[in-house]
C-alpha cells in the first residue's frame, strides 16, 4: 500500500513548526516525542503505520482553529483523528503531518429532551452520548459494535452505522448540525437543532467525507425515546440461501426488524468454541432477528416471524420470553469478531449487496477464498445486505497478508458487480482507497474531489485517503506548488 | 419558449454539453414557484426520463427515472403494500400549478411532509442518482443498498439543490412497507403552547408517534391537534391507548380516538399540503425551528396565520403579500431563536427582491458558490434559484 513521500521541505522545518505550535496550545496539548507518539502511528488497521511529524489534542475549538490556521500558513498535512478505532486506516499519518486528535473534547455541551437532541463535543464516544441520555428514557440510535470506544467525531467521519440501522438508519440520518474548523482555521456552523438545513445540504456532504473537509469538534445529534422493549428470536436452517430468502419475506412481509444479523456456519462453531452461547452447530445459517415495542407487541412481530420462518423449513427457532434469554441469543454475535481473533489474524470486509443477491454472494465469498487458499466467517446485518466476511489469515506467515488483502479485493469486487458497493460503514480509508475505480468512474470521482477543492483548495486535510493516488496526483500536486 | 426533451441520460448530457443559454429545468412543473425566478432562454424538461427501472420489494429498493410521475410510482409502490417513508407534499393546491409530479422534482426540492418528524426528509431515504452536471458529464454517486460510504454523499448534495448542480436523470429509494392500520388521535381547544407540549409529550414517547400537528383554526374552527400512529391493528390500538393516557386531561373535549371520522379523513393531506392556506391570499413561510420555540415566533408574529406541524418543528405562516412579503418580520422574529425560513409562495417580483431561502453566512455562502462554480461551471443550469 503506497503513501504520498513525505514533503522534505516540511520536513526541514519541523523544529520551528513544533515551536510555532507549542507557541499556539496548552503545554500538554502537544505531544513531538517519537515515543510518545507511537500511540498515533496507526488506527485500527493495524497493518500500517507510520510516525507523524506531531499529535496535536486540544481542548477547545479555538485551539483545534489556531492549529489549523498555523498549519496552513505552514503547508503542513492534518491528518484527523477521533478514537483510533477506525478500520480503514483513514487515521492513518505521513511523516509530514501533523495528527489532530479531538479525544481530550467530550463534554456535553447541551441535553434538551423537549426537542429531542443533544450537543456534544466530538470526543465522546458513541456508548457515552447513549449515557448521557439513557436515565431519562432516551437514546442515540446509531450503534457501531466499536461504540464503548469510537468517538463521534469519527462516527461523523465515517458516517458510521451499525445493528439497529435497518429501522434508525446511519450517523447522517441523526446528525442535526456540526461546529466545523475550515481548513484555513475559520468556525463554521452547519445545521442546528432543527431539521432541513436551508441550502446546499453540506451536512450531508461532512458526514462520510472522511475528515477530508474539515474537523467537526461539535455536534447536535438526534435523541430518541427508548422503545419499551427489544426481544430476539433465533432461526437457525440448513443452507445459507433459504436464510436469505427468510429474510427477503420478513421485510416484504410488512414486519420491519430493529436488527437482522447472519451468522454461518464457520462463524457459529467459532464462537461456539469461545463463548458457549448454545447455538445450533449443525446448522449452515442462523438469523437472529430482533424486534421492539411492549412485550404484546413483541410477541405478535415473533410469531409473525415465526410463521414466515416456519414456511423456510427451519431447522430450530428459539424465541425469546426474558431478558436472560435474549441475552443468550445475542451473545454469540456480539462475540463473533473476538472470537475470530482468538483462532486467527483477520480481515473484516464492509462490502454491501442488494439483499435480494445475499445466495450468491455467499456462494461466490465461499469460491473465492478456497481460491486463495484462505478461510473464511461470515458475520454481517442481513437486512440493509452489509456483508462483513472476516478473511482469516495467518501474520506472521510471509506473503499470507497480501493473499488475504488480495482476496478481500476479490470479494469488495464481487459485491460492486452484484450491484452493491465497497464499503457499508467502514469508509474507504486507505484501505480500500485504490478499489474506488472499480466502483465510480473517473467523472464520478472527479465529481467528488471537486467538492474537496472547495472545502480544502490546498488538499492538506487527510490528502492521500478516500480518492486513488493517481485520480488524486494532479490536484495534489497542483495545490502542492500554489503554495 | 422552446422545450429541450432528451429521452436518455446519454441524449440529456449530449443536451446540456451543447447549451449556449441558460435553462430552466423542469419536472412536471408543480413546483416552479419555488426558489428565485429563473431567467432561461428554453426550458429543459426530465419527461424523457420516465419508468421505474427496478423495484425489489423484499430488499425495500426503487430506482426509477427523473421524470417518472409521482404517482405511478406511489401506485408501484401500493401493489406491494408499500411507499415512499416521507410522505412528499403536493405543491399544486397551494401554489396554483398544474400537471403531475414528478419523482425528480420531489428530490430537487426534497419534498416532505407530516411524516418526516419519524422518518425523516426525502434525502434520507434516498439512496442513489444519476445526474448531468453542467458541462455535460454524467455523474453517478451512491447506488442501490441502504448502506453506503463509498467516497462523497453527493446523493444528500443533491436533494434539495434545485437543479442548480446538475439535472437528475435518475434516483433511487429505500422504501417501507406501508401500515396495516393507521389511527389518529384529535384534541380540541389547545392553545398553541398547550399543543405543542401535548405533540412534545407525545413524540418523547416510545409509541412511534409519525405524525404530530397543530391547526390553531381547525376544519370547525376550534383549534385542532392530531397525533397519528401506525402499524399492525393491535399495536396501534395499544398505542392509541397508552398515548390517550399520557395526553389525558389535555383539551376542552378531551381526546377523540380511533381512525379519523370520515369528513376529516383528508386531515393529513392538508397538513401535508398547507391546504389551510391554498384558497387564501397572501404569502407563505415555512420556518423550521426548535419546535419549543415555535409559539414564540407565532406570538411575535401577530398579523400572520399560523400552523403547526412536525410536533412544532415546523411553522406554516401565511402574511400579507407586502413589498417582501413580511420577510424582515418574519426572519428579524426568528432571528434570536435560530432555525430557517423559507419563503414557499410569493410573486416572482417578491421572490426576485427577497431571497427565499434563509440567508447563509458568508463562509457557507463562499462554498455554496463554489459548488455550483464546479458543477455548473458555466451557470447554465436553473441560474440564480437559489441565489442568495
Amino acid at each position: 500500500m503506497q503513501m504520498p513521500e513525505a514533503d522534505a521541505d516540511v520536513l526541514s522545518r519541523r523544529d520551528a513548526i513544533l515551536a510555532r505550535l507549542a507557541r499556539a496550545l496548552p503545554a500538554d496539548a502537544l505531544v513531538a516525542d517519537p515515543v510518545e507518539t507511537r500511540a498515533y502511528d496507526c488506527d485500527a488497521l493495524t497493518a500500517y503505520s507510520c510516525s507523524p511529524l506531531a499529535v496535536c489534542l486540544p481542548r477547545t475549538t479555538e485551539e483545534v482553529a489556531a492549529v489549523m490556521r498555523l498549519c496552513a500558513e505552514e503547508g503542513v498535512p492534518v491528518i484527523p483523528r477521533g478514537a483510533g478505532t477506525g478500520l480503514a486506516g483513514g487515521a492513518l499519518p505521513t511523516g509530514d503531518a501533523v495528527i489532530l486528535g479531538v479525544a481530550r473534547m467530550n463534554r456535553v455541551l447541551e441535553t434538551d429532551y423537549a426537542n429531542r437532541f443533544i450537543r456534544v463535543e466530538t470526543g465522546r464516544t458513541n456508548l457515552s452520548v447513549t449515557g448521557a441520555v439513557e436515565a431519562d428514557g432516551f437514546f442515540y440510535a446509531p450503534d457501531p459494535s466499536s461504540q464503548l470506544a469510537c468517538a463521534i467525531a469519527g462516527n461523523i467521519a465515517m458516517n458510521s452505522g451499525g445493528a439497529h440501522c435497518l429501522k434508525y438508519g446511519v450517523t447522517t440520518n441523526n446528525l442535526l448540525g456540526v461546529t466545523m474548523v475550515m481548513a484555513d482555521g475559520e468556525v463554521v456552523t452547519v445545521g442546528g437543532p432543527f431539521a432541513d438545513a436551508p441550502g446546499y445540504d453540506l451536512l450531508g456532504l461532512i458526514c462520510g467525507s472522511e475528515g477530508q473537509l474539515g474537523i467537526v469538534t461539535e455536534a447536535w445529534l438526534r435523541i430518541l425515546p427508548k422503545p419499551e422493549g427489544a426481544r430476539p428470536i433465533l432461526i437457525a436452517f440448513d443452507a445459507a440461501e433459504t436464510a436469505g430468502a427468510c429474510v427477503f419475506d420478513v421485510i416484504k412481509a410488512g414486519v420491519l426488524p430493529v436488527a437482522i444479523e447472519f451468522m454461518d456456519k464457520p462463524i457459529i462453531h467459532l464462537t461456539e468454541t469461545f463463548v458457549g452461547a448454545g447455538y445450533p452447530m449443525d446448522a449452515e445459517a442462523m438469523l437472529i432477528v430482533e424486534v421492539e415495542g411492549s412485550d404484546a407487541e413483541i410477541d405478535d412481530q415473533l410469531a409473525r416471524i415465526r410463521a414466515i420462518a416456519e414456511k423456510h423449513a427451519p431447522m430450530e427457532i428459539r424465541e425469546s420470553a426474558s431478558a436472560e434469554q435474549s441475552a443468550a441469543i445475542w451473545k454469540g454475535r456480539k462475540a463473533a469478531f473476538g472470537a475470530t481473533g482468538q483462532v486467527a489474524d483477520y480481515l473484516c470486509m464492509d462490502g454491501t449487496i442488494p439483499t435480494s443477491a445475499l445466495p450468491e454472494a455467499l456462494r461466490r465469498i465461499a469460491e473465492i477464498t478456497a481460491d486463495h487458499g484462505l478461510r473464511v466467517a461470515n458475520v454481517f446485518h442481513a437486512g440493509d445486505g452489509n456483508l462483513h466476511p472476516l478473511i482469516m489469515f495467518d501474520a506472521n506467515k510471509p506473503g499470507d497478508l497480501e493473499k488475504a488483502e488480495a482476496c478481500g479485493a476479490a470479494i469488495l469486487s464481487v459485491c460492486v458487480d452484484l450491484g452493491g458497493c465497497l464499503t457499508g460503514e467502514h469508509g474507504v480509508g486507505v484501505e480500500k482507497r485504490d478499489l474506488m475505480h472499480r466502483q465510480y468512474g473517473a467523472d464520478d470521482l472527479d465529481a467528488q474531489m471537486a467538492v474537496k477543492d472547495v472545502f480544502d483548495p490546498a488538499w492538506r486535510l487527510n490528502p492521500a485517503k478516500v480518492f486513488p493516488l493517481d485520480a488524486s496526483a494532479s490536484r495534489r500536486a497542483a495545490a502542492h506548488a500554489a503554495e | 419558449m422552446s422545450v429541450l426533451a432528451p429521452a436518455s441520460e446519454a441524449e440529456l448530457a449530449e443536451t446540456v454539453a451543447a447549451l449556449t443559454e441558460p435553462v430552466e429545468i423542469r419536472g412536471g412543473g408543480t413546483r416552479a414557484g419555488l426558489g428565485r425566478p429563473v431567467q432561461a432562454g428554453a426550458t429543459l424538461s426530465t419527461e424523457g426520463l420516465s419508468g421505474v427501472s427496478l423495484y425489489e420489494a423484499g430488499a425495500l429498493t426503487l430506482v426509477a427515472g427523473a421524470g417518472t410521475p409521482l404517482a405511478e410510482i406511489e401506485a408501484t409502490l401500493a401493489a406491494e403494500g408499500q411507499r415512499l417513508p416521507f410522505e412528499p407534499m403536493d405543491h399544486r393546491p397551494l401554489l396554483g400549478t398544474t400537471g403531475e409530479p414528478t419523482i425528480g422534482g420531489v428530490v430537487a426540492c426534497n419534498v416532505s411532509g407530516p411524516r418526516r418528524v419519524q422518518a425523516g426528509a426525502c434525502r434520507d431515504s434516498l439512496i442513489g442518482v444519476r445526474f448531468v452536471d453542467g458541462a455535460g458529464r454524467a455523474i453517478r454517486n451512491g447506488g442501490r443498498v441502504m448502506k453506503n460510504v463509498t467516497g462523497y454523499d453527493l446523493v444528500k448534495l443533491m436533494a434539495g439543490s434545485h437543479g442548480t448542480l446538475g439535472v437528475l436523470s435518475e434516483v433511487a429509494f429505500k422504501v417501507l412497507p406501508a401500515p396495516e392500520a393507521t389511527a389518529t388521535l384529535l384534541i380540541e381547544g389547545l392553545s398553541d403552547a398547550g399543543a405543542v407540549a401535548a405533540m412534545t409529550a407525545a413524540l418523547g414517547s416510545p409509541y412511534d408517534v409519525t405524525g404530530a400537528a397543530h391547526l390553531p383554526a381547525g376544519p370547525e374552527g376550534a383549534p385542532l391537534t392530531l397525533i397519528r400512529i401506525e402499524g399492525f391493528e393491535a399495536s396501534v390500538a395499544y398505542r392509541a391507548g397508552r398515548l390517550k393516557d399520557l395526553l389525558g386531561g389535555r383539551g376542552e373535549s378531551g381526546l377523540e380516538l380511533g381512525t379519523i371520522p370520515e369528513h376529516r379523513d383528508d386531515l393529513w393531506a392538508a397538513v401535508r399540503d398547507a391546504r389551510p392556506f391554498a384558497d387564501r391570499p397572501g404569502a407563505v413561510w415555512r420556518v423550521s425551528l426548535k419546535p419549543s420555540d415555535a409559539p414564540t415566533l407565532v406570538a411575535a408574529l401577530p398579523e400572520a396565520e399560523a400552523f403547526y406541524d412536525h410536533g412544532g418543528g415546523l411553522v406554516w405562516l401565511r402574511v400579507e403579500e407586502t413589498k417582501d412579503a413580511g420577510a424582515a418580520a418574519v426572519r428579524d422574529a426568528l432571528a434570536p431563536l435560530g432555525g430557517h425560513a423559507t419563503l414557499v409562495r410569493a410573486t416572482p417580483a417578491v421572490r426576485a427582491a427577497v431571497p427565499p431561502f434563509q440567508p447563509e453566512p458568508a463562509p457557507l455562502v463562499a462554498v455554496s458558490a463554489g459548488l455550483r462554480a464546479r458543477f455548473d461551471p458555466r451557470g447554465l443550469l436553473n441560474p440564480a434559484r437559489m441565489a442568495p
